[in-house]
This record gives C-alpha cells, structure tokens and sequence, in this order.
C-alpha cells in the first residue's frame, strides 16, 4: 500500500497564508462588491472634501474678526470638533439625535459630522494660511477700493491657500482615509463592504484588495504633495 | 484761492498710551505737491494713512476732494478710489502679473470688463514705462519695477490725490532713480501729491511746499528753498542738517 495515501493532506503554513490574504478566486468573486464600495468612498470624499473645506473658510475667514463676541464662541466650536473624536461624533449624529427627533439618514450624518470636524481642521490651516499674509496686502486693495469681502476673496485667500498647500492636500488625505468609518453607520463604502464580503467568504482578501485599491487611490496625492513640500522647503531657502 | 482739494483739521490718533498725532492740519491744493518729512516716529506716515482712513483719526476731520472721510454714511471703498496711494514696500498682489494686480480694482470696484480694465491697465504700465512687463509677476520685477506697478495700479484708477509713504526707501540706490521720475513726469501731468519721502534732493528740485514734522506735530513748513536754506525752528535745522551728511 502506497504510504502517501495515508497521508492527510498537508498544507504548509506558506499556502495558508497565501489562500487566506491573496486568493484570487475570492479577488474574483469579491470584486463587484468593492467596486460598489470604491464608487462609494469616491462619492463620500467628493461629498464630504468640498464639506469640510467650506466649513473651514467659513471659520478660518470668520478668525479675522477681531470681535470676542466671534472669538470666543469660535474657538469653543473649533475646540470641540477638533478634540471629539470623529467616530464619536458621527454615532452620536446618527444614532442620539433621532431621539430628539432629529433623523438625518447615513448620509446626512456623515455630512454633518465631516462637516463638523473636518470643518475644523481646514478652518486652522487656512487660519495659518491667512495670517501668513502680510498686512500691507490688505491695505493695498482697500486703497484701491476694495470692499473687505473683495480683498478676503481675491488677494488674501488665493494667498493663503498657496501658502498651505501641503498642509491642505495632507487634510484632504486624512479625510479621504477617514470616511472609512462611514462604515458604523451602515454606509456601503469600500471598508464596509470589503469586511461584508470577508464576513461571507470567511477569508481575509477583500480586506487586502481594499488596502490595495486605498493606496492606488491615495499613493499619487502623497507623491505629489512631497513634490510641493519640497518646492515649498526649496523656496524659503 | 481754489478750495484745497485735502483738508485735515485737528487731527488726534492715540495707539493705546502713544499720542502719535497731538493736532495737525494738513491743507493740499490742486496740482500741489506737498513733501512730509520728519524723524522717524514723528506722525508723518499715520498722518497720511489717516488721509485715506487706513488708520482712523482718533479725533479731527478730514475731507478730500469734497468728501468727508469720517462721515458714517460716507462709502468709504468709493472715496477711497479718489486717493491712490503707493507703499514703502510696494504691496504688488505676487499671485497675480503686473497687468492683473494694476486690472484688479478696476474690474472688481469700477465694474469694468475683463478687456476693458486690461486696456486701461496696460495704458496706465505704458504711463509708468512698464508696458513690455505686463505679463511679468512681481517676483520676476525688480525693486523699482515693482514700485512703479504700484503707482500704476493706483494711477488707474484716475485718483485725485496720490499718497506717497517712503516709495523709494525699500529700494536699492540705483533703482531710486526710477521710481522717481515716473513721480516728477505724474507731477508734470498736474496730479495732487503728498510725498512722505527722505529724498531731499527730489524735495528740492519738484515740491511745492515741504511740512517738517516732529512729535506729532508740524513744526515748520515753507517752500523748499526757504525750507532748506533758513529753516527758523532749531529743531528743523538739527533734522536738515543730520539729512545732509548722509
């Protein structure tokens, strides 16, 4: 009698790990469903990018007014949405507020919630952006005319974004990352559903697929943001 | 006598504990070109930007070419397009080229037309000797070009007055030269002026008046060749002839 027959199959520790990160018949079978995810996360960040970013021109433009009445309550709202974690934030929109009769669905709470913290920290950069611009800029276009929303518009924020670019496009990445916690609230986006399709499949692929697609996704922003935190060190030499 | 076209009475700016103008009246006539000069500290540079309100008088009047600057209901961004005015360090939009930061106002307060403002734009570079820059950003313009956009971006705007703080003093000695005779050739075209400048030379040669200041007040003031050759306060001499060595 032939030995080996007796043998049980053995599956050295190598194929184990292959089968259960990189097996491509679950690539296969898993990939409509992260499509649906990636189209989603895409979705979100062009939902919740554009969000944050007004929030923060809104709160960086009103940090210039000299007001404590403006000041103060600015720098609590500012304060909080900073220090109350994101994740937090967004359960509390989603889940508390429809027991004070507020339900605004998924998608409106991670809009709100985006809006809320992202809001806050794109409101500090163009803070620092805006302060970066001298004075004598300001008074240049008011001699000229210039209303002060005219001279904030076209003379000082053009400016300040320049100046913050980097800190901008590293924003925009941590925000592009962090709509993966749409996922608590039910909201089909690429971790969501790579962690569906792991749950069915029993295998951890999809996971792997979506760490993947992420840097795909974010890989040419961090390689183009380097570019400009290199141009930026090189012109302040 | 015409009307003064700027009249400031009485004027007072505190900055918290400093009293930095104690009372100055300041009249300019028509086609008058009226140099400021003083020790630094003396008020000069806040008495000319109280002319057009970038800083606001803590007490006083002012009125340029018929307007009260510090009536509430005066439009403030309407006035101010009357009293063009020049910086030490001229202030040039660095996002923007020549032709866009001299086009800016023009298309954003006087409502013109994209072609219409640059037109105007280029013709106002081409007064300041400038028009084969246009296309330029400040980064790429020297000292005195960029001084000269900036009297372009001011003399667009076909102002009354043209206010002058320190326009050559960031500059390096052999760009001054420049800057100095697009000021003479807007003189010769009969703008109202008033210079706040240590070029005693240009004083001497093109000002109709100069005021000498100190400690917030004027001191002295009489044509330049009084000014310079017998000046009567002790103070006045001390300051001329301190200028003089240099």
């Amino acid at each position: 009698m032939d030995r080996n027959a007796l043998r049980v199959e053995a599956v050295s520790p190598m194929d184990l790990f292959i089968e259960t990160f990189f097996n491509w018949q679950i690539v296969h079978d898993a990939w409509p469903i992260l499509w649906q995810g990636l189209q989603a996360t895409l979705l979100l960040s062009a939902l919740v990018v554009p969000l944050g970013m007004i929030g923060g021109i809104i709160i960086a433009v009103l940090s210039t007014v000299h007001s404590p009445w403006v000041k103060w309550p600015l720098r609590v709202w500012v304060d909080t949405f900073r220090a109350l974690p994101p994740l937090v934030l967004l359960i509390f929109i989603f889940a508390g507020l429809p027991f004070i009769g507020i339900d605004v669905g998924p998608w409106g709470a991670v809009a709100i919630g985006f809006f809320l913290n992202t809001g806050a920290y794109y409101g500090e950069i163009l803070r620092a952006g805006i302060e970066s611009v001298p004075q004598g800029q300001l008074e240049a276009a008011r001699s000229t005319g210039l209303t002060r929303g005219q001279t904030m518009r076209y003379v000082v924020l053009p400016q300040a974004v320049r100046n913050v670019l980097p800190d901008l496009i590293s924003n925009t990445l941590e925000v592009v990352k962090l709509t993966s916690i749409a996922s608590v609230v039910a909201l089909p986006e690429l971790l969501f559903q790579a962690r569906q399709a792991q749950s069915v499949t029993y295998n951890a692929t999809p996971i792997m697929v979506a760490a993947v697609v992420y840097f795909i996704l974010l890989w040419p922003v961090v390689r183009v943001l380097s570019q400009l935190e290199n141009r930026q060190l090189a012109g302040r030499r | 006598m015409t009307p003064p076209i700027v009249e400031a009475r009485a004027i007072h700016k505190h900055f918290g504990h400093l009293h930095v103008l104690k009372g100055v009246d300041l009249r300019v006539a028509e086609k008058e070109l009226v140099f400021l000069i003083g020790p630094s500290g003396s008020g000069k540079s806040t008495l000319l930007r109280c002319l057009n309100r970038l800083e606001d008088p803590s007490s006083g009047s002012v009125v340029v070419d018929g307007i009260d600057m510090l009536d509430a209901r005066t439009d403030i961004n309407k006035a101010r397009q009357r009293i063009g005015m020049v910086f030490q360090s001229f202030n040039l939009y660095p996002h923007m080229t020549a032709l866009g930061n001299v086009a800016l106002a023009l298309r954003k307060v006087q409502g013109m037309g994209r072609a219409e403002a640059e037109a105007k734009a280029q013709e106002a570079l081409k007064r300041v000797h400038l028009a084969d820059r246009a296309d330029h950003f400040p980064l790429q313009l020297s000292g005195g070009q960029q001084q000269r956009v900036a009297i372009a971006r001011a003399i667009a705007l076909e102002p009354r007055v043209m206010l002058f703080d320190e326009p050559t003093s960031a500059l390096d000695p052999e760009l001054v030269g420049g800057v100095l005779a697009v000021m003479r050739e807007l003189r010769e075209d009969g703008m109202t002026m008033v210079v706040v400048s240590h070029e005693m030379g240009f004083a001497k040669a093109a000002a109709d008046r100069v005021v000498f200041m100190a400690d917030g007040l004027i001191v002295e003031e009489g044509v330049p060749g009084d000014f310079f050759d017998a000046p009567k306060h002790a103070r006045t001499r001390a300051f001329i002839s301190q200028i003089e060595r240099h």
